[in-house]
């Protein structure tokens, strides 16, 4: 079985953004980017998985600017055997890298999709849900925790919902996205960032894929939140009581 | 002939444009899809009845959608006929399939009713069953959905926060109907309802399911449940939160931290740093990566207040830091800030905080 995995190219979660002056959207140029968080433990899933014994190949996939084949060579770096560039300009909403993700099934034909549960820049949490829709295969969202059954062809998965957790058996092929706590993604050494930069990247355009994006989202504005007003110190616990019940009000 | 073409085709272009557009200005029918546990409406469910109200000031047409399956499911269906005075219909989809909340048949379910009913909104709340049923049934849609929206302006234009709540992005939604949502509950409050006001009621009527496709549903099972018994007020809807950070040191302490939420009627969160640490479970977690919450009163001890949990609280009414390094980020937000050992402060707040009201 093979295990496609996409991975997004995003601001370094550590980064203080900056929204642009203009309002059109966030100061990317001379700022620190790298793979998404959350598309790290996907990969490094499919990476223990394949590991295991239960999957042979495990296909690494990012579409946007040229840049983002170096967050390709990353997930070469830390293990896949190959990756595919999709060559995509202007901004790509869910939908679109969901089509653009079925033509790519429909030609490797992977049994496991693993995605992470959303990008920490758009904060969408949509790509997996909707990629899976489009495909009609099941979905196991949020994972926490998952099996695979090689025999059966199923995969267990637990997954973190509002008030605790909640376990899924899905017939494979299946779309799983990945939480905060199923792994600790590893770190690319140095022979494998060497040997990384011969492994294969195959670049497609949405002409070759024909995939017509048709954006049904405008981005209007992107601005700063509001500050929230300077707060005071208080010195002890009986001021703050006091301020709480005679200036806040809540209590 | 071309010539007359063109013009024949502007003409009604000028004509029909205008109509188009005051159509979809006019008429708002939104799609509520409703949580339910137990008998009981989930609160953030009538928050999302909340914000397909502010999609325009006229009168909207407004239908609830519940599924499941048993006497819990009419019940539920009975209160959320008089949960808001703007609900107009409830949409009962009783079957077997919906015992759980799986995204397959859910998805399907909501695509079904779209296309009998032709709603130009779809809403939901971002919990963790809006987020993953929503976008799987807009790509049945093939239209684009919008996450986590805080702010309404227009039945078409919406503020979400992005770059975990660092930046606000106003989106126009120009696609198709239906305009697919899912709404921050704690952004659109509910105001109580007095108990007297049984004036409407809305009607309730049955999903006529004998079309449904069963092929996509069987692909995935519902295996078991672990769920957080805590008899404290639920973490998203509680009117104060106290949290505890890495600070706290061990599971043990944070045994102090619950006395105090005890005696405040709060719910109990931790940070990041407090769960991967094992002090607490993962569901208490506040933050970009677990719940957002915005009470009225937030109460961090021990708590650094990095980006990410920032982004779950920051828009809480009166934020209160108690922290020993007085450099921490989090008195940055905070409203009242006390530097201090929290293990001498907890106690204190404690013995002379006022009981639960």
């Amino acid at each position: 079985m093979k295990i496609m995995v996409p991975i997004k190219r995003v601001i370094d979660y550590a980064v203080k953004i900056r929204v642009k002056p203009d309002k059109t959207g966030v100061e990317t140029s001379n700022v620190k980017m790298s793979m998404n968080p959350f598309c790290e433990i996907a990969l490094e899933e499919a990476l223990r998985i394949k590991e295991s014994g239960l999957a042979t190949e495990v296909v690494a996939v990012s579409m946007g600017p040229t840049q983002c084949v170096d967050t390709l060579r990353t997930g070469l770096a830390m293990g896949a055997e190959r990756g595919i560039y999709v060559e995509a300009k202007g901004d790509l909403f869910p939908l679109s890298v969901a089509k653009i993700l079925k033509k790519l099934i429909e030609i490797e034909k992977p049994g496991l999709l693993i995605l992470g549960k959303q990008a920490i820049d758009d904060d969408c949490n949509q790509t997996g849900q909707m990629v899976a829709g489009l495909l009609g295969w099941p979905q196991g969202t949020f994972a926490s925790k998952v099996l695979l059954d090689k025999e059966k062809q199923v995969a267990t998965v637990e997954r973190e919902v509002d008030g605790g957790l909640e376990t899924l058996c899905l017939d494979l092929p299946a779309v799983i996205t990945t939480d905060l706590r199923l792994n600790q993604p590893r770190y690319a050494t140095l022979p494998n960032i060497m040997k990384a930069k011969s492994k294969v990247i195959k670049k497609f355009t949405l002409l070759d894929l024909n995939v017509e994006i048709k954006p049904d989202l405008e981005i209007v504005e992107v601005r700063e939140p509001p500050k929230r007003k300077a707060g005071v110190i208080v010195s002890s616990v009986d001021e703050l009581i006091d301020k709480l019940r005679n200036e806040a009000h809540v209590i | 002939m071309a010539a007359i073409g063109a013009i024949i085709h502007r003409a009604l272009s000028k004509r029909t444009l205008p109509l188009a557009t005051t159509s979809i200005s006019r008429s708002i029918s939104a799609l509520v899809i409703v949580e339910h546990e137990g008998g009981a409406i989930k609160p953030q469910s009538v928050s999302a009845v909340a914000a397909a109200k502010s999609l325009s000031d006229d009168d909207n047409t407004i239908a609830m959608l519940l599924a499941g399956s048993g006497p819990s499911l009419h019940l539920a269906a009975s209160r959320a006929a008089t949960c808001h005075p703007s609900v107009s219909q409830v949409l009962v989809a009783d079957s077997d399939k919906f015992s759980y909340s799986l995204a397959e048949p859910w998805a399907k379910l909501v695509h079904l009713v779209h296309q009998r009913g032709g709603y130009s909104h779809v809403i939901a709340a971002s919990s963790s069953f809006g987020k993953n049923v929503l976008p799987r049934a807009a790509a049945l849609l093939d239209v684009s959905p919008i996450t986590d929206i805080v702010e309404i302006s227009g039945s078409s234009q919406f503020v979400r926060p992005i770059y975990a709540g660092n930046a606000l992005c106003t989106v126009r939604y120009t696609g198709a109907n239906p305009c697919m949502l899912t709404i921050r509950a704690t952004s659109f409050p509910v105001p109580p309802v007095s108990s007297d006001s049984k004036l409407n009621e809305a009607p309730i009527s049955q999903v006529d399911l004998s079309t449904f496709d069963e092929d996509i549903t069987g692909k995935s099972r519902y295996v078991g449940h672990t769920s957080q018994d805590t008899e404290r007020p639920d973490l998203g809807n509680a009117r104060i939160v106290v949290t505890g950070g890495r600070g706290l040191k061990s599971a043990e302490n944070f045994k102090m931290l619950e006395k105090l939420a005890e005696k405040l009627g709060a719910a109990v969160g931790a940070t990041r740093a407090a769960v991967d640490a094992g002090f607490v479970p993962n569901d208490l977690q506040v933050g970009q990566t677990g719940k957002i919450v915005a009470p009225e009163l937030y109460m961090a001890f021990g708590v650094s207040g990095a980006i990410q949990h920032l982004a779950g609280m920051r828009d809480s009414k009166v934020i209160v830091a108690v922290n020993k390094d007085a450099d921490a980020p989090i008195f940055q937000v905070a409203d009242y800030g006390l530097v201090g050992d929290l293990f001498v402060v907890i106690p204190e707040l404690s013995e002379k905080l006022p009981g639960k009201k």
